[in-house]
């Protein structure tokens, strides 16, 4: 099965040849590299940017506003930051000119830890992106959601920030996406570029279909009656490895994938706590105004009759960065341990 | 009486057709109403906030005036700052629009009661949205460059700024984007120089020379013109705008302003009498050389002033956006 990159990378080859994708572009986007994660490598509409994180995301939105549809990366969302009011103007533009225009581009983003990535390379983006009104916001945790993600990005007339955790971007699905060949060989030698000199090379691609997941559906990982669990991203298939850990204790969590947290899918959420009467918002930004505050507060103002204990957060610590060392960076955001414990401590609680 | 100091020895009689003459006047004449419309309006409260371009009208009415107007990348896109009311007005539209925007109604064309004054966007005329943060153009203008240069055709990207804001990024964001080997663009970048940064003299921030000289360092052609001055404006937008249209390359104009009114209302929005107008001194050079009488003249303002206390009065009492409405445009609908 293909990994999350390659996938990332056949649903832009989609877009591009039927969606009207016109501009893939930022850092290291075009070749020879094809994106310092490989997610852009082979596209026929793939080019390299200076290195000016503010002229990518103005690009993309002169280019949307010029009758493109721009996909623009910033290399690490840790760069992004120098282009929230760009990012804010993309969200309000069709609000702030009352309809007039609209915005149909994607940002595509690299978030998290999980590589050792350093105080540069690790953060999250997802606290504050929800933040930015005007935008639609993903994240995949599995490889065929990042292609149907993706596609359904491509289609938008608004803004789409899509968050890619990089330390799934190498994770091969356990799902097929349609088109892909049955060999994972087959279809490394036909989409991944070879080392060494890569001027004449050229990708072959599958056959691909159009496979779009909706924003604001969330995907039911696993199901349980006595806690529910909700993720995206990085510690989404963790949540999922704790609830199957946890069923041979005799304890039934049910995940939820949240994938799109903007819109996002308040009916699931609902449903599974009023069922469970335990919720456990699990990412990993910083936990001080972070998206899962969003949710536990909601949780509690309309499903509070429903709760049989607290809603709880599990997420980063509120630090300035993610240290190098392997101990610094374990102890700074949910690891497997903490969430399994973190569930299993839920579980038992009682009224 | 003297000669006006703005007429070169050379460029005496005026260069222009009097029927465009004529129509520059008009419109400097009817962009200045509007001003002073606009800020008559904040000061008996029927506004939050005045900021325009009075003491920009020689050159923002030829440029509009010189746009290829229409929507799409075959047209030519603006990139504008908030000084552009005679752009607009020289693109063809009604006054009576920028009031409604000032009175914050639900009629306002341009952002249903949402927006300051002077924050256009008309998407029929390829005329982005303006916003407040000072230079974001600068980064966004390309973009539309890029399409137009890949639709072919001779449609234009034309950016606008003021001189304070080329100290943010985004202006060199700008210079370096429109001039990639790998992708020169049609692009004419302009900064209007009225010296100013709300209360902060440009010559004490900034030890460039002219704000031209970036642009050479790029290798963009680029001129440092007296933006007061109509006919020098209209010629020099013209040279330029015929430059981008056929070579596909950027070029870039310095215009030297006037800031007739302050920054915005917020430092009280009073004329301020120690720049040069430039609606007095191309009046004074029509009245000598015989295109227009001061009685026309003076008949022309105040019918223009008439029609926008007119409208002003018309304005008052069209409703607020409903409350309901805060909701409306979060996002676009799908086509």
């Amino acid at each position: 099965m293909a990994n999350m990159a390659q996938a990332i990378r056949m649903a832009l080859h989609y877009a591009e040849e039927n969606l009207g994708v016109t501009d893939i572009f930022g850092e290291d986007v075009g070749m020879p590299l094809g994106g310092v994660f490989t997610c852009t490598q082979g596209l026929k509409t793939a080019w390299n940017s200076p290195l000016d994180e503010r002229g990518i995301i103005g690009a993309a939105m002169g280019i949307a506003m010029g009758g493109g549809r721009p996909v623009a990366e910033i290399q690490f969302c840790d760069y992004v930051y120098n282009t929230i009011d760009l990012l804010k103007l993309a969200g309000n533009t069709c609000w702030s000119s009352n309809g007039d225009w609209n915005m149909p581009m994607v940002v595509r983003t690299p978030v998290g830890s999980g590589i050792r990535g350093s105080i540069y390379h690790s953060h999250s983006f997802d606290a504050t992106m929800t933040h930015i009104p005007g935008w639609k916001v993903v994240m995949p945790s599995t490889p065929l959601d990042a292609y149907g993600l993706l596609i359904t990005a491509c289609k938008e007339q608004n803004p789409v920030m899509f968050l890619e955790p990089k330390a799934l971007l190498r994770v091969k699905g356990e799902e097929r996406i349609p088109g892909e060949p049955d060999d994972d060989r087959a279809l490394s030698k036909m989409i991944d570029a070879p080392l060494g000199d890569r001027s004449q090379w050229k990708a072959q691609w599958p056959e691909l279909q159009e496979f779009a997941i909706p924003f604001g559906k969330g995907k039911l990982v696993r199901e349980g009656s006595q806690v529910t669990v909700v993720s995206y991203g990085r510690t989404l298939p963790l949540c999922a490895k704790a609830a199957a850990t946890l069923a041979d204790e005799g304890i039934s969590a049910e995940v939820i994938d949240l994938r799109s947290l903007w819109p996002y899918d308040w009916e699931m959420i609902k449903q599974s706590v009023q069922k469970t009467g335990r919720v456990l918002f699990v990412n990993e930004d910083t936990e001080v105004t972070n998206f899962g505050e969003h949710l536990v507060r909601r949780t509690v103002e309309e499903l509070f009759f429903s709760l049989l204990a607290p809603p709880r957060l599990l997420a980063g610590k509120f630090l300035p960065g993610i240290g190098l060392a392997d101990s610094l960076e374990m102890a700074s955001v949910p690891q497997q341990n903490d969430i399994t414990e973190a569930i299993r401590k839920l579980a038992a609680e009682q009224p | 009486m003297s000669r006006p100091r703005l007429i070169k020895e050379a460029s005496a009689p005026l260069q222009l057709e009097k029927e465009l003459l004529l129509r520059i006047h008009d419109l400097m004449v009817k962009t200045r109403a509007l001003e002073e419309r606009l800020i008559q309006m904040y000061k008996q409260g029927h506004g939050y906030f005045w900021i325009g371009g009075p003491g920009e009208e020689a050159f923002n009415v030829p440029l509009g005036m010189l746009m290829k107007k229409g929507q799409g990348p075959a047209y030519d896109y603006l990139h504008a700052h908030y000084r552009q009311s005679g752009t607009i007005l020289a693109l063809g539209e009604e006054p009576i629009g920028a009031l409604r925007q000032m009175k914050n109604t639900a009629t306002d064309p341009y952002s249903g009661g949402r927006n300051f004054a002077g924050h256009f966007s008309l998407r029929k005329y390829n005329v982005a949205p303006v916003s407040s943060p000072i230079e974001v153009q600068y980064a966004i203008a390309p973009g539309t460059a890029m399409m137009q240069k890949r639709h072919g055709g001779d449609g234009i990207t034309i950016v606008t700024g003021g001189d304070a804001g080329t100290a943010e990024g985004d202006f060199a964001s700008c210079l370096v984007w429109s001039t990639r080997p790998a992708n020169p663009l049609p692009i004419l970048i302009i900064v209007t120089n009225n010296k100013w940064g709300i209360s902060t003299a440009g010559d004490e921030q900034h030890g460039e020379k002219h704000i031209a000289d970036r642009a050479r360092g790029f290798g963009i052609p680029a001129k440092t013109i007296n933006g007061n001055d109509p006919i020098e404006a209209y010629n020099e937008l013209k040279e330029a705008m015929e430059y981008v249209r056929k070579e596909r390359k950027p070029y870039f104009i310095e215009a030297m302003v006037s800031r007739l009114y302050g920054h915005s209302s917020a430092s009280g929005a009073n004329f301020v009498g120690n720049e040069v107008d430039c609606l007095k001194e191309f009046e004074a050079r029509l009245e000598q050389e015989g295109v227009l009488t001061r009685q026309q003249m003076d008949d022309l303002k105040n019918r223009y002033t008439e029609e926008l206390a007119a409208a002003a009065r018309q304005v008052r009492d069209e409703p607020q956006p409903d409350p309901d409405s805060i909701w409306k445009h979060i996002y676009a609908e799908d086509k």
